[in-house]
């Protein structure tokens, strides 16, 4: 067999390995609970300690490549944030997080027996192009940038936004973001500019680099990274959402990738050991 | 029927998964129509919302009902519409226009933000007493912080030849990255895996009906 | 007039919104806002003239019989079925040509615009990035080698976060004394992110918002001219 046929063939068994290591936890879960951080529970602080009637944005930057983190992510912290009764405008940086919305404010509604009201309780604006530029736009004057929601509807007509004229009047923003435009705008633009509270939920990837941003300068309110964080969240919420079921697999799949660089680094090792003794025989 | 369009839409969602996930095994037609599917939708769906959701309500409407208060909007639009010149190889140029106030406009902001948010708010983070704390891992932690952030920029910004007692401070700098992109490493794994488990949770939730 | 009005108006419209950060008031206040506000519109222009280019590009393969170009036809007809369901019908709660569509809705449960969003646009999304899950287990397996101290102190690292951000990370380590709670996995892993971690990355942010002010600078003052492009 050839050097490449055997780094295929490797590969291929790589790859099925994950699959089953994956999908078997999500068959039978091992029951595995998943423990807070502070970070998330920061987050979950500036939602909690808001007043009644606030009104918040929560902005939905994110597209459905990023669903499985993020969207257990939107549906806890809109329960989270409608239990405290806060009236909850949805923006989008990016075009699809419109819709991502839409489908998370279905979702929860089930939970409160659609009892929450479209205009009065919560928006969607839906999205805009431009990123940290239509930030600075909602802060010098929110309706220029929303003359309707994505329903067609007049700003004035909209009870929820006629206390509403600039970021200054929004109490906290929690930023879901897969990349960019997103969190970094907003802890820019809002917090920065508008000393509005941010708090933000990324995916894992981007997690590490937006930790220097939660300081004693606020500059972050929290920051839930990932699944896991999702997790948490549903955690502190007290219900086991589907982010919570899927640390099983996620927990799992961890230990695999261990495991695989365990093993390449043994085969790395015994190569480097046979390469040496090759090298000495060469030489004599 | 809906219904049954509803069972019929998660096989064209099974379909569209296995077939990129195809790609595994080898590049095969099947991945290659679900690809193009993939690009023709996404662009179709951001036109949609383009329209519907900047363009008619940020100009055209306010144009159309309220042309005496909104008609210097006629500019954007103008400056939209050279946007577009774009695609006339003799008239691109006048697309330089547009693109210079949308450059000029970013760079300026972004400038003044991230001047404050990434330099001046992150260097007050830094000073920071770490023997304000009372607990010892957050002491250790502090000054690893403050230590790590300076060394981190000494070997971003000196890039004269660093040699003896210089070359310290950027070696301590690249342990405090190399440390930063194992974390960011582990972090990506787990992202990278979320969207797995989505995927084969769908597979086996909504198709196959093995989770219940 | 092709290069030195450009230049100008980048100059102008950088200037404005520079002034206006630091006095922000009338009248600059109220331009900030107006420019702000075009940009949006401009930027809309730039998404269409970005579908164009695709569209373009899409044709002129399929019209030359390109290699693969009955994949372009396929990519060209589902751009073409979404933007016609979307004007015909809208979406969610946008009415589109046809209103809502309700004897469309009747049989679909959704509108088609939404309908092609969920039951294809949104496996063929999340489906492509999850490719990236295989592609790190592999790399993993053969990329991921112990090779000197630099490369041992990411492994550890990498490891530790991996292993500490799993269920498993408080079963392994929970027999650790409460007093000595530090070196549980789960408090490693936090110390690592919040410390060591921070560091780099508050590192990484200060070098690059000095780059970002002098590349700023270097467009509004007219030397950075790459965005251009080439010709006369």
């Amino acid at each position: 067999m050839s050097k490449l046929d055997r780094t295929q063939i490797e590969r291929r068994i790589v790859f099925l390995v994950l699959v089953i290591a994956v999908a078997l936890p999500l068959i039978f879960p091992l029951g595995m609970k998943t423990y807070g951080t502070p970070l998330t529970k920061k987050a979950y602080d500036l939602v909690e300690n808001t007043p009644p009637k606030s009104v918040v944005i929560i902005s939905f930057d994110y597209d459905p490549s990023t669903v499985t983190e993020l969207q257990p992510m939107a549906l806890a912290v809109i329960e989270h944030a409608w239990k405290k009764e806060h009236r909850v405008i949805a923006t989008a940086m990016w075009p699809q997080g419109s819709k991502m919305a839409d489908l998370a404010f279905a979702e929860v509604q089930k939970k409160f027996n659609n009892e929450k009201v479209y205009g009065l309780d919560y928006v969607n604006l839906g999205y805009k192009v431009g990123g940290m530029v239509v930030i600075q736009g909602m802060g010098r004057n929110f309706k220029t940038v929303f003359p309707k929601d994505t329903s067609g509807l007049d700003y004035e007509d909209i009870e929820l936004l006629r206390p509403v004229k600039s970021l200054r009047d929004i109490k906290y923003v929690v930023s879901l973001s897969a990349g960019d435009p997103g969190l970094r705008d907003w802890i820019m633009t809002a917090k920065g500019k508008y000393d509005v509270p941010v708090a933000g939920g990324t995916t894992a990837v981007s997690a590490p680099g937006f930790l220097p941003y939660v300081n004693d300068q606020n500059q972050l309110y929290g920051l839930m990274g990932g699944m896991k964080a999702a997790a948490e969240y549903e955690l502190l919420l007290g219900y086991e959402g589907s982010a919570s079921l899927n640390m099983n697999p996620q927990s799992v799949a961890h230990i695999l990738i261990l495991i695989l660089i365990a093993i390449g680094n043994v085969k790395a090792w015994r190569k480097r050991k046979a390469d040496a003794k090759q090298g000495e025989v060469k030489n004599g | 029927m809906a219904d049954l369009m509803t069972v019929l839409g998660i096989w064209l969602g099974a379909f569209f998964t296995l077939s990129i996930f195809s790609f595994l095994y080898k590049d095969n037609p099947f991945y290659k129509l679900s690809e193009q599917i993939f690009v023709g939708l996404s662009a179709g769906y951001w036109l949609i919302y383009t329209i519907y959701n900047i363009l008619v309500p940020n100009l055209f409407n306010l144009l159309l009902t309220d042309f005496a208060n909104n008609w210097l909007l006629l500019i954007p639009f103008a400056l939209g519409l050279m946007m577009l010149l774009r695609m006339i190889p003799s008239l691109q140029w006048v697309s330089r226009y547009p693109i210079a106030i949308m450059v000029g406009t970013t760079a300026a902001i972004y400038m003044l933000l991230s001047f404050k948010a990434d330099f001046l708010s992150q260097i007050a983070a830094t000073m920071i007493n770490p023997f304000k704390f009372t607990s010892a891992v957050d002491v250790v932690g502090t000054i690893l912080l403050i230590i790590g952030t300076l060394c981190g920029v000494y070997f971003f910004y000196f890039s004269r030849k660093k040699e003896g007692v210089f070359a310290v401070p950027s070696k301590i700098g690249i342990w405090f990255l190399m440390v930063s992109f194992g974390a960011s490493f582990g972090y990506t794994v787990m992202a990278r895996i979320s969207l797995l488990i989505g995927r084969l949770d769908f597979l086996l939730r909504d198709w196959l009906h093995i989770i219940r | 007039m092709k290069k030195n009005v450009p230049l100008i108006l980048a100059f102008i419209s950088g200037m404005l919104i520079l002034v206006a950060g630091f006095i922000p008031h009338y009248p600059f206040a109220m331009l900030e806002e107006t420019l702000t506000n075009w940009f949006m519109i401009i930027s809309s222009f730039a998404i269409l003239l970005g579908q164009s280019s695709l569209i373009q590009a899409n044709v002129t393969r399929v019209a030359r019989r390109s290699p693969n170009w009955q994949y372009h036809l396929a990519g060209l007809i589902s751009f073409g079925l979404m933007v016609a369901f979307g004007l015909l019908w809208g979406m969610e709660h946008t009415p589109g040509i046809f209103g809502h569509g309700e004897a469309v809705v009747r049989n679909l449960g959704i509108k088609p615009f939404d309908y092609v969003f969920e039951y294809a646009y949104m496996p063929l999304s999340a489906t492509m990035f999850a490719l990236l899950a295989f592609y790190i287990a592999s790399a993993a397996y053969r990329a991921f080698i112990i090779r000197s101290f630099e490369s041992n102190l990411l492994m550890i690292t990498a490891v530790i976060v991996m292993l500490g951000r799993t269920s498993f990370a408080t079963l392994l380590t929970s027999w650790i004394p409460q007093s000595w709670s530090f070196l549980r996995l789960p408090e490693i892993t936090d110390f690592i992110m919040q410390y060591p971690n921070t560091a780099a990355q508050r590192a990484i942010l200060i070098s690059a918002s000095l780059g970002i002010v002098g590349a700023s600078l270097r467009i509004i003052l007219g030397i950075e001219r790459s965005y251009l492009g080439g010709g006369k």
